[in-house]
């Protein structure tokens, strides 16, 4: 089912202009520009090696940009202080496509980790209930002992996100949610996604490229090909076209 | 010249000034990676549940090991020596010989050799592989630091537990050593310890404690430096856990050589 058209009350929150991101003689990003809107949920597709990792990894600052502008929040990621990029980072969760759990530590110690490292007035009961209660809104507060390596793929996706979200971030970044994972788990991330969406309010960017999460959770899809968003709209009007570069994406998910 | 015989010489061309650019540019990371653990271990907020977990765990871990290791050297050392000492007929020589060449260097080289291999490639196999699966940048994401919490617990931990661990090995040689003078010369505890102590100077703890420290920082700092900054994988992986064990031992020995002539000059 086709998510709604945009919630968004059309207030930036990310504004990427003419973004050029290289590694070596491999050019990645050639000239990227693309808004995300508070409250809505923006998917990018595009194939892999396409740079959309990249993209959301500068926006965070975890790569720095060759040229061009991100500014999340009204700040430009490159050009503030590493204490304002903390402080940035803090407004902007991060779910990795391979969870990234810490595997020395339980799902407890993983999601007090940042919370205790960023509210240190906190006291331990406060945090145990922000914990729990994290846990039970993705549904796995009875893992909250378990080591990572006990977890199945999409616990471990969940648990992930759920260590984002005790932040309380403002923009939410999903790298790959549903990578590697079977149709019904699949089904179960998108609907977290929309769930977290509502819950707390956030903007979130939703790298896939899988079209059955994109049309499941996106307001609005920006299709990268050779390293510029050619394509922005809502899933309809991006896929409704007879471009050679979008059909067989279209084709290969639905049609095959 | 063939076009490939030509693209080689270019090749080689490049790479000669490439790979000198290369090591100023590595030896320049070093030294930022030093400066940032001495500003980031001094300055609050500290890790220190996480370092006692680390003591715990290079240290505790460890004992085992340099138990074993220790001992053994005490027993071999007093063997071996023992009939040099014989010819001149100064066996009782034995536990002042064996006291000072444990502390002095046997101790420091041997707990820091055995800690290269176990706790360096350890750390940086741990690290390496927090790397390539993201594990470090998820805590960058998350507004924490990963060096206090990662890089400085370790390094200092390795700091403050090699110099412990040394004395150990210290204690634990001149125990195999005893055994081995009581059954040859049967000489007791009591005197054995009297004459090993009476021979070792305080120049010779301090030595000893300066070297330990020294080496332990720089098990650390290797680790470290080869996890965090891996890269490609699980041979990345691999690599640095490799690359930690061959140059922490390597620069224990440069360390260890250094050191003997430096405090030599106090000794004169």
């Amino acid at each position: 089912m086709e998510k709604k058209k945009a919630t968004s009350d059309l207030e930036k929150v990310i504004e990427i202009k003419g973004l050029y991101k290289s590694f070596g003689n491999y050019h990645v990003l050639k000239g990227v520009d693309l808004d995300l809107y508070n409250r809505e949920n923006l998917v990018v597709l595009g194939k892999s090696g396409t740079g959309k990792s990249v993209l959301i990894k500068i926006v965070v600052g975890l790569l720095t940009p060759d040229s061009g502008e991100v500014k999340v929040l009204n700040q430009i990621v490159d050009q503030i202080t590493y204490k304002q990029l903390l402080a940035l980072r803090l407004k902007v969760g991060f779910s990795f496509q391979n969870s990234a759990l810490y595997d020395s530590m339980t799902v407890r110690e993983n999601l007090k980790f940042p919370l205790v490292r960023n509210q240190r007035k906190l006291t331990k009961g406060e945090v145990n209930s922000a914990v729990e209660e994290m846990l039970d809104a993705v549904g796995l507060l009875s893992t909250i002992n378990q080591m990572p390596s006990e977890l199945s793929g999409g616990q471990r996706k969940r648990i992930g996100i759920a260590r984002t979200l005790i932040l309380r971030p403002e923009i939410m970044l999903y790298d790959e949610p549903t990578a590697g994972l079977d149709p019904i788990t699949c089904l179960e991330i998108n609907s977290l996604i929309n769930e977290v969406q509502e819950r707390f309010n956030t903007s979130s960017i939703i790298i896939t490229h899988d079209l059955t999460c994109a049309k499941a959770v996106g307001n609005r899809v920006a299709m990268l090909l050779d390293g510029k968003f050619e394509r922005q709209g809502t899933f309809d009007e991006v896929f409704n076209t007879n471009d050679e570069r979008v059909k067989p994406f279209y084709d290969y998910n639905f049609i095959q | 010249m063939d076009t490939k015989a030509e693209d080689l010489t270019i090749q080689k061309e490049i790479k000669g000034p490439g790979r000198l650019f290369r090591i100023f540019i590595t030896l320049y990371d070093v030294f930022q990676f030093i400066g940032r653990f001495f500003k980031e271990g001094f300055l609050p907020p500290y890790e220190g549940k996480e370092l006692m977990k680390q003591c715990y765990d290079i240290g505790y871990r460890s004992l085992a090991l340099i138990s074993l290791t220790g001992f053994i050297t005490g027993v071999v050392f007093t063997k071996q020596s023992r009939p040099s000492l014989a010819e001149f007929g100064a066996t009782s020589w034995l536990p002042s010989l064996v006291g000072i060449a444990l502390l002095r260097t046997l101790a420091p080289l041997l707990t820091s050799l055995i800690a290269a291999g176990k706790v360096g490639s350890s750390i940086g196999a741990e690290l390496g592989s927090m790397r390539v699966t993201e594990q470090i940048d998820a805590m960058e994401v998350s507004a924490t630091n990963p060096f206090k919490f990662l890089v400085t617990t370790r390094v200092l931990a390795a700091t403050i537990t090699i110099p412990i661990l040394t004395f150990y090995t210290a204690l634990v040689g001149m125990l195999g050593s005893l055994l081995n003078v009581s059954m040859g010369e049967g000489t007791s505890a009591k005197l054995f310890f009297q004459s090993s102590l009476e021979s070792i100077t305080f120049l010779d703890i301090t030595a000893s404690t300066v070297k330990a420290i020294i080496f332990g920082f720089t098990i650390g700092m290797v680790g470290c430096y080869q996890g965090y900054n891996s890269s490609k994988g699980t041979e990345g992986v691999g690599k640095a856990a490799n690359a930690s064990v061959v140059i922490g031992m390597f620069l224990i020995f440069i360390e260890e050589v250094i050191s003997v002539q430096f405090f030599g000059l106090f000794r004169t």
